[in-house]
């Protein structure tokens, strides 16, 4: 059997000398493994780098084997950013949370065009906005909303339209660690030092543009359920020991991609 | 000589990079054919090496000295280091005579991927050897891959703190090379580098 499908490399690991394990995301397919013969030779090495676009065709024998690619490169996203160490961070964390995220072989056509849209945001000269301030913070926000996207794609979306004791839409200023639903500044005043800071540029449309701290806390709030929810699922969480999961949850953890980027973004 | 020995020779050589199973036979029975030319001296220099052969405590080259050759050399420039993933890369500049510096070897780039972190990495005796004072210049000569220049950032962003020039090798057309068999990542870094004629 074969398919071809339009794809981003999330990953390749060295098989023997010169093969390649690619994982990748696409469009029909989901995650999806295959073997990719000549992966790190001198021709194809640049074109399986870290979210470059490609167009793959995979074929084996039978469904439930590794099976082979074939790959033409469409787009070398790797080559544009490697200048940029953010947001070559802010990339490499993407793919490692996507593959640590998701299961093999499960289509997801919604987290494909997600990913799609904030890899053309991440590549997107910084141009910069109306008070003068190049757009580097523009991309930072797209990237958290993107974390927000994939736990809603994932089952696991948090409610920030209103309070979760209140029921009030101003005033968002925490989130709830257990249920993922805001609350607002007086109704958890009392339990602030349980509660996740909640940014405001996730809480009101037209919001300010926030700054480092805003995004880390941004970053932070979705770590936390992405620890929660999705890696402790898929082994990441244990691979990472127990304090990972323990009640510092709040901390984001995940992939070493995702831990590497925020080391970068606190400086 | 057993045929089991004859099996874990072919064993052994076929986990060497570019030989299989395969050629292991062809290259086992060749040696067994050339035993006075061939077998023994390579027996003796494959000893000699395994005695003698060691990482300098200095850059991580490797050496039958420690430290090593480059090292020692008076005539090199000790106010520039070039940062390089490692060994094999370090002979590829050294044949190129172009460059007349000092090197450090790294061992390996970060990898979120296979979780190589920079406590894996032989950074803490660069920064050593930048703190000493005599060097002016680090040139990382890192593989324009995501794992060779987060690793290149990671180091440029440590070495801020000291007063040295960090510069990096250039990216684009390599000689001989032409456009049309150039994949796109190749031609965007090279049209950012491009320079006046």
């Amino acid at each position: 059997m074969d398919w071809q499908d339009e794809a981003i490399v999330l990953a390749a690991r060295h098989y023997g000398e010169h093969d390649a394990v690619l994982t990748l995301l696409t469009r029909e397919h989901g995650r999806h493994l295959g073997l990719l013969r000549g992966g790190f030779s001198r021709r194809q090495r640049p074109v399986i780098e870290l979210g470059n676009r490609l167009q793959a065709t995979w074929r084996a024998r039978l469904p439930e084997q590794l099976g082979n690619y074939q790959i033409e490169g469409l787009q070398s996203v790797a080559a544009l950013l490697l200048d940029q160490p953010l947001r070559l961070a802010a990339l490499a964390s993407a793919c490692g949370t996507i593959d640590a995220a998701l299961p093999e072989r499960e289509p997801h056509p919604e987290i494909f065009v997600d990913l799609d849209i904030l890899i053309a945001r991440l590549i997107e000269e910084a141009v910069p906005g109306e008070d003068g301030r190049p757009g580097e913070d523009r991309w930072l926000v797209e990237y958290v909303r993107w974390e927000l996207t994939l736990l809603a794609d994932l089952g696991f979306g948090l409610d920030l339209t209103h309070c979760a004791v209140t029921g009030e839409t101003e005033d968002l200023t925490y989130v709830s660690p257990k249920s993922g639903r805001a609350v607002t500044r007086s109704a958890g005043r009392g339990y602030h030092d349980r509660l996740l800071p909640l940014p405001a540029f996730l809480a009101e449309d037209h919001a300010a543009r926030p700054d480092r701290a805003a995004i880390l806390d941004g970053l932070r709030l979705t770590g936390h359920f992405l620890s929660r929810h999705v890696f402790a699922q898929t082994g990441q969480s244990s691979r990472l020991g127990a304090s990972a999961i323990s009640k510092q949850s709040a901390q984001a953890e995940g992939p070493m991609a995702r831990r590497q980027f925020l080391q970068r973004l606190q400086g | 000589m057993a045929v089991n020995d004859i099996d874990r020779l072919i064993q052994i050589l076929s986990r060497l990079p570019g030989l299989g199973p395969r050629s292991a036979r062809r290259a086992v029975l060749f040696l067994i054919k050339k035993r006075e030319s061939l077998l023994l001296p390579l027996i003796q220099a494959m000893q000699d090496v395994a005695g003698s052969i060691r990482p300098c405590s200095v850059c991580g080259n490797l050496d039958d000295q420690d430290p090593c050759a480059v090292c020692k050399d008076d005539r090199r420039d000790g106010a520039s280091i070039c940062v390089v993933t490692d060994v094999a890369d370090l002979w590829a500049l050294e044949r190129t005579a172009a460059y007349r510096g000092r090197y450090h070897v790294l061992g390996g780039v970060l990898s979120a991927l296979d979780g190589i972190g920079p406590e894996q990495l032989n950074l803490a005796s660069l920064y050593r050897r930048v703190e000493d004072g005599e060097v002016k210049e680090v040139i990382l000569a890192l593989g324009a891959t995501v794992d060779g220049q987060t690793t290149a950032h990671y180091v440029s962003d440590r070495l801020q703190g000291f007063n040295v020039t960090v510069s990096r090798l250039a990216h684009g057309v390599p000689v001989g090379g032409e456009l049309d068999y150039l994949d796109d990542g190749t031609l965007i870094q090279a049209l950012r580098a491009r320079s006046r004629l």
